[in-house]
């Protein structure tokens, strides 16, 4: 390999690790709250809301369904209209973070799930508020498989960033497309996949052992 | 003395989906200060149901529920979770924060109340005193054992200063000497801090150990209300019956045998009633199931026996205990 394609592998790897970063980011800045909403308005919890939960479980879904390839071209104008291209390593975080905010949600509202309902029973006959029980109880409790589920998102948003190399995003994937696949450079095509895959069971396994470390029960 | 709880015609009906089911029907209680009050019925009986009524987990059909002079059911939701500092909790379940020290699920109650460190680290620090588990502060409930962790749900429900302690099932995930320990914390509790206790319990030997009086719940009904002493020595109710009579004596051996259950609540049992039977009378009987024990040197508790088929000896034996001052009811 030569000088040049081992430099753009050294900053598909930083840029890899950046849009991955910056979109797992921004998809749990929205889609936590969002999957506490969900947990939160479903039936027979705190605040029981059947229009809200019916309504963003539903867009949620249909969010969840499109093929991310899609999700990709659909988003072309809203991204340009955002970060003002939709070329490079900056434009592919916002498919990247729409494309994920669904999963994450889905992600943390079964993660809240699993708290046992006596440990909110228990906070309610303590005359602790909705919100205090959320912060105080749930999330807490939940934390340990928050952060099994957050370990999976993150290596779900790596996997997604190297498809962002399609539509002109940079990264690892762009670099196996270019080199590898429209120039039939194999040994750039494997490089690159086995950095991903190690990129992947260094996230997975972090995330495993913090998770492990933080769970007292 | 003041009424902690007054329940009037308390019916409870959860509709689901079209099919109504009746979980409490017309019940009326008052629970009284500085008492140990319990509930029992068999598990379905819709005893909980009723215990989480008290604090308005559960909100009434009908009737009402008064916190002293609070209408439960009028209550804000604000001034719900105000009125649910005095009225603590504990469950089966133990229901600690698992991913929380031992310290800090005691604090729980105080930070809700917006009590600041260090007077809400101090006051917890004196409820893991009061349930002697001091050193275990900073342990993750995980590493405790049923008994403790019941004990931590303990000095948690202390830690706001309650005024009454509603117990759902505290004793029932417990081994029977773990029980007994766990009891006796509640008694040394209501005794000292003049806490009244409410015990929710599907089991007799609970409420025979500490209550003072005690409601059966049978089928969503209040079959019973009384001094459990009384309720104990001359249970009424087939539910009462129920609860209090051996869970299964043998059978008679013959088919005219007549069972009949002795109830010892005082001195009496430090004669030895059967053998003065044997020797007065020349009547013979054979005991079938007895459940005693010696409280401070006088004996608790009963026997069944199986007397002879004849007629007349059977009126001889019941004479004689009712005689000697003990409770005989039949059994069969």
């Amino acid at each position: 390999m030569s000088d040049y394609i081992i430099q753009a592998i050294k900053d598909g790897v930083f840029e890899t690790l950046e849009m991955t970063f910056f979109s797992s980011l921004f998809a749990y800045i929205i889609g936590l709250p969002l999957g506490l909403i969900l947990y939160a308005t479903s039936k027979g919890r705190l605040l029981s809301n059947r229009p809200v939960n019916v309504i963003l479980g539903t867009v949620v879904n249909i969010m969840r369904s499109l093929p991310f390839l899609i999700l990709l071209v659909l988003l072309i104008p809203f991204t340009r209209m955002i970060v003002g291209t939709s070329i490079g390593t900056t434009a592919s975080i916002v498919p990247l973070t729409v494309g994920t905010i669904p999963i994450v949600a889905r992600m943390v509202e079964s993660s809240l799930e699993e708290v046992q309902p006596g440990i909110i029973e228990a906070a309610d006959s303590m005359g602790a508020s909705p919100l205090y029980i959320i912060i105080h109880f749930i999330l807490p409790e939940a934390t340990p498989s928050l952060l099994q589920g957050a370990a999976i998102n993150v290596a779900t948003v790596l996997g997604y960033s190297a498809m962002a190399g399609v539509i002109g995003g940079g990264g690892l994937g762009a670099i196996a497309l270019q080199y590898g696949y429209y120039r039939y450079q194999k040994n750039v095509l494997w490089t690159t996949v086995a950095l991903l895959v190690v990129l992947v069971m260094i996230i997975q396994e972090s995330g495993g052992i913090i998770a492990k470390k933080t769970r007292k029960s | 003395m003041a009424n902690v709880f007054e329940l009037e015609h308390v019916t409870k009906v959860y509709r689901n989906d079209g099919n109504e089911f009746t979980a409490l029907e017309d019940v009326s209680l008052q629970i009284e200060e500085g008492e140990i009050f319990g509930i029992i019925g068999m598990s379905g009986a819709g005893k909980s149901t009723l215990v989480r009524t008290l604090n308005r987990l559960e909100d009434v059909t009908e009737g009402t529920v008064r916190f002293y002079d609070d209408d439960l059911a009028s209550l804000t939701k604000w001034e719900l979770r105000q009125v649910r500092h005095s009225i603590s909790m504990i469950f089966q379940s133990f229901n600690l924060l698992q991913q929380r020290t031992v310290i800090q699920n005691v604090e729980q109650p105080l930070r809700i109340a917006g009590v600041r460190n260090p007077e809400r680290r101090q006051k917890a620090l004196e409820m893991l005193e009061i349930v002697g588990l001091t050193e275990k502060q900073n342990v993750y409930p995980a590493r405790l054992s049923g008994g403790q962790r019941q004990r931590v749900a303990i000095a948690r429900a202390l830690a706001s200063d309650p005024k009454v302690l509603l117990c759902d099932e505290a004793t029932s995930a417990l081994d029977p000497k773990i029980t007994g320990e766990i009891l006796d914390l509640l008694k040394k509790i209501n005794e000292e801090r003049k806490l009244t206790i409410v015990i929710i319990t599907h089991e007799m030997s609970v409420v025979e150990k500490i209550c003072d009086r005690v409601a059966i719940i049978d089928n969503g009904n209040l079959a019973e209300l009384g001094d459990v002493k009384e309720v104990f020595r001359n249970p009424k109710s087939q539910a009462a019956k129920k609860l209090v009579f051996p869970s299964n004596p043998f059978d008679p051996s013959k088919p005219d045998g007549k069972l009949i259950r002795l109830v010892f609540d005082g001195l009496e049992a430090s004669e030895p009633f059967i053998a003065n039977l044997v020797e007065q009378t020349g009547k013979k009987v054979n005991i079938l199931s007895a459940n005693t024990r010696s409280v401070g040197g006088i004996g608790y508790g009963q026997m069944v026996l199986e007397l002879p088929e004849d007629r007349e000896d059977q009126r001889i034996i019941i004479n004689f205990f009712r005689n000697g001052g003990l409770t005989v009811s039949e059994v069969n």
